[in-house]
């Protein structure tokens, strides 16, 4: 009798480990993403202008550098931030001024941001300044876009490819 | 707190005993369990390795045609992978609170607990990386929530998560690389596995046979009735709104939805160095390690033998007597348990020369210390009856029985007493009986101590409880802190038996090593 009931709760043990296990290796189901949204990204790797135009150095300067490092231009290497601005309906969803990356400031400037949308016809325009000016635009897109619910908008940029470009 | 996480796993522990009986309970073999899981994974892993096919849409169909086309195979391969590897992390977490909850992991213990903490990072890496090469919507959701945490940090030139802005930006190569971190991450994690159990003498890396097959056959009855299966192929150009979560290793993607992953990264990295540190939060009062007396060690290597924890090594002699080698104690590794001094052939109370000093011993409960504290508790003892319990310090609680024919004596481990005392309590008339409690069987404190104990007591290991001691006049208690009615009861047998054999004889002696011969 005591076997029998030691048999039944190895039973009950393995199976309620066997149920906990297999229940919550897929259960219960998360919800990340509303699905009558669309999701929009912008993202893209750019670099702004160096920080300083690169001057000519005098001869004198350039006697005092070492022998390996005498070149007659001077050009610093840290670079502008990137300014980047994104309208939805003519509503400013984002706007931003990029760093670029690196110790010395001198790499790209990174961006990769999303948000949720409503799924329908949209405006959407987007702007991106990469110049030592300081007020405006060096680039911009206007387009309408259909966006489905679930969708991936991508908004990516690339100066190879003539600037913006909607994906 | 940690009395009521202790007192919850001996209830537990209790009926698991009763089902399982101690040598299989599962929960005397955690660790052991998490090694068992971790070969399945890998069998299991191995043998999909073979079916499986690098690529952007050669991933997903590979392993759908596993799953489908060889279910009775591949199929069960596959479910057996995952259910084995969240088992796994079952398994790892209720052990992490088991030993903090049964204080193992302070003092000289310190070390498994803190190589525990790393294994850790590397199960939730091989199980994250794992579910990627599925490429099914789940390893979609996983792909870009873990690159967008891992951008939080800012040390990559660009933002990574910019593989997944579209299915064009997806290469096959980012499955060749994620092929080798799951490979890989594993054979760090086994090195790792090996480190956090090397201060562990005979540590137990295979559960029992039983125990093993009981598992294996759960897993593979789950692997049937619930076969693990891909979630819908992924589709970067589509947002994943639902997914069928694996909680044991996915639980914290929903909080990157609530939480900044900074936030969460300064969260798990604060949690990592705390859990890390918890063996000295607060330190533990360390007592004295053992000491060897090299006159009284004749280098016979039994202290080496039985220390749980491989604290004790036998180097060459250095004082110059006959003996080849001598007991050398790292003191690092010692948690004064005194099974050492249980195991000595020289820790006797009958020695008549050169005192009571053992060839090992705990200098602040030497065997002269215990032979005071069984005199002592045996000298007021009269009546007829009367008992000498000897019990361990996470035993039951045995001060409580103490009367006037009941006396106690408390070690630090049932696996500390020479079984010459129970002789020399016995055959000199101390008490006409004895009990020895401790833990419940299976589980020590110090891992080895009660198995040695039990051993000894049953002359099956060296040194071995004497033939001339009358076994009828002797109990063993293997209950735990909670059992405390048992060894009531076992007293009372006990007793109720020693009423019938009457005062100990010299004739019982002769008698009883006849038994034993004849046996």
């Amino acid at each position: 009798m005591r076997k029998a009931f030691a048999v039944i709760g190895q039973l009950l043990a393995y199976g309620a480990f066997m149920a906990l296990v297999g229940y919550f290796s897929v259960a219960p189901a998360y919800t990340p993403f509303d699905p009558n949204l669309a999701l929009l990204k912008l993202s893209f790797r750019h670099t702004g202008p160096t920080k300083v135009e690169c001057r000519r150095r005098t001869p004198e300067e350039i006697a005092k550098l070492a022998p390996n490092m005498r070149r007659s231009l001077d050009c610093p290497r840290e670079r502008l931030p990137v300014a980047v601005e994104l309208e939805l309906d003519g509503r400013r969803l984002y706007a931003a001024s990029i760093a670029p990356s690196g110790v010395w400031k001198d790499g790209h400037s990174n961006s990769y941001v999303t948000f949720a949308v409503t799924a329908g016809r949209h405006r959407l325009t987007t702007r991106l300044r990469d110049s030592r000016r300081t007020e405006g635009f060096d680039h911009e897109r206007s387009a309408e876009i259909e966006l489905a619910p679930r969708q991936v908008f991508v908004v990516d940029f690339r100066a190879d490819k003539g600037g913006f470009l909607f994906n | 707190m940690r009395r009521l996480i202790k007192q919850l796993f001996e209830r537990i522990e209790r009926v698991f005993d009763a089902a399982f009986a101690p040598a299989w309970n599962p929960f005397h073999h955690l660790g052991a369990l998490g090694w068992y899981f971790f070969w399945i994974v890998l069998v299991s892993g191995i043998y999909l390795y073979i079916f499986f096919d690098t690529g952007i849409v050669n991933a997903y169909q590979s392993i759908d045609a596993i799953t489908h086309a060889q279910w009775y195979a591949g199929g069960v391969m596959r479910s057996l992978h995952r259910y084995a590897s969240d088992a796994l992390v079952v398994v790892v977490f209720i052990h992490i609170a088991r030993e903090w909850g049964k204080d193992r992991y302070r003092g000289a213990r310190w070390f498994a607990w803190f190589t525990g903490v790393p294994v850790l990072w590397f199960i939730y890496i091989c199980g994250i990386s794992g579910y990627w090469l599925v490429w099914d919507e789940l390893a979609q959701y996983i792909a870009i929530g873990t690159t967008e945490w891992l951008d939080t940090l800012g040390i990559f030139g660009e933002p990574i998560a910019r593989n997944f802005l579209n299915g064009e930006a997806l290469s096959d190569r980012f499955f060749t690389l994620m092929v080798f971190v799951h490979i890989m991450v594993p054979l760090f994690m086994l090195f790792l596995m090996w480190i956090h159990i090397q201060r562990n003498s005979y540590a137990k890396i295979n559960p029992p046979t039983g125990l093993a097959v009981g598992t294996l056959a759960t897993m593979t009855v789950l692997a049937f009735v619930f076969p693990a299966l891909s979630q819908a192929p992924a589709n970067l150009n589509t947002v994943v709104t639902s997914v069928d979560l694996d909680w044991f290793y996915l639980a914290a993607y929903p909080l990157l939805d609530i939480l900044p992953g900074g936030w969460l990264w300064a969260g798990f990295g604060a949690g990592t160095v705390v859990l890390a540190l918890v063996p000295w939060l607060p330190r533990l009062r360390r007592l004295a390690p053992a000491q060897v007396s090299l006159p009284n060690c004749n280098g016979c290597a039994r202290c080496v033998a039985d220390c749980p924890f491989n604290a004790i090594e036998m180097h060459a002699r250095s004082d110059g007597l006959a003996f080849e080698q001598e007991a050398v104690v790292d003191a690092d590794n010692c948690v004064a348990c005194g099974v050492c001094m249980g195991s000595c052939p020289t820790a006797t109370p009958f020695r008549r020369t050169g005192g009571l000093v053992a060839g090992i011993e705990l200098p602040d409960f030497s065997v002269a210390a215990l032979h005071a504290q069984t005199l002592a508790a045996t000298e007021g003892l009269h009546g007829e009856a009367r008992v000498l319990i000897f019990g361990c310090l996470q035993g039951p609680p045995i001060e409580r029985l103490a009367g006037e024919s009941v006396g106690t004596v408390r070690l630090r481990c049932s696996g500390q007493l020479p079984p010459s005392f129970i002789d020399f309590v016995i055959t000199r008339a101390h008490a006409d009986g004895v009990i020895v409690a401790g833990c419940r069987a299976g589980d020590c404190h110090y891992r080895l101590g009660g198995q040695w104990a039990r051993a000894r007591l049953a002359a099956t290991r060296d040194p071995q409880l004497r033939a001339r001691v009358p076994r009828a006049r002797f109990e063993q208690v293997w209950v735990g802190s909670s059992g405390g009615n048992q060894l009531q009861q076992a007293l009372a047998q006990l007793r109720e038996r020693l009423r019938t054999l009457g005062a100990y004889r010299r004739a019982e002696a002769t008698a009883a090593r006849r038994k034993s011969e004849h046996a």
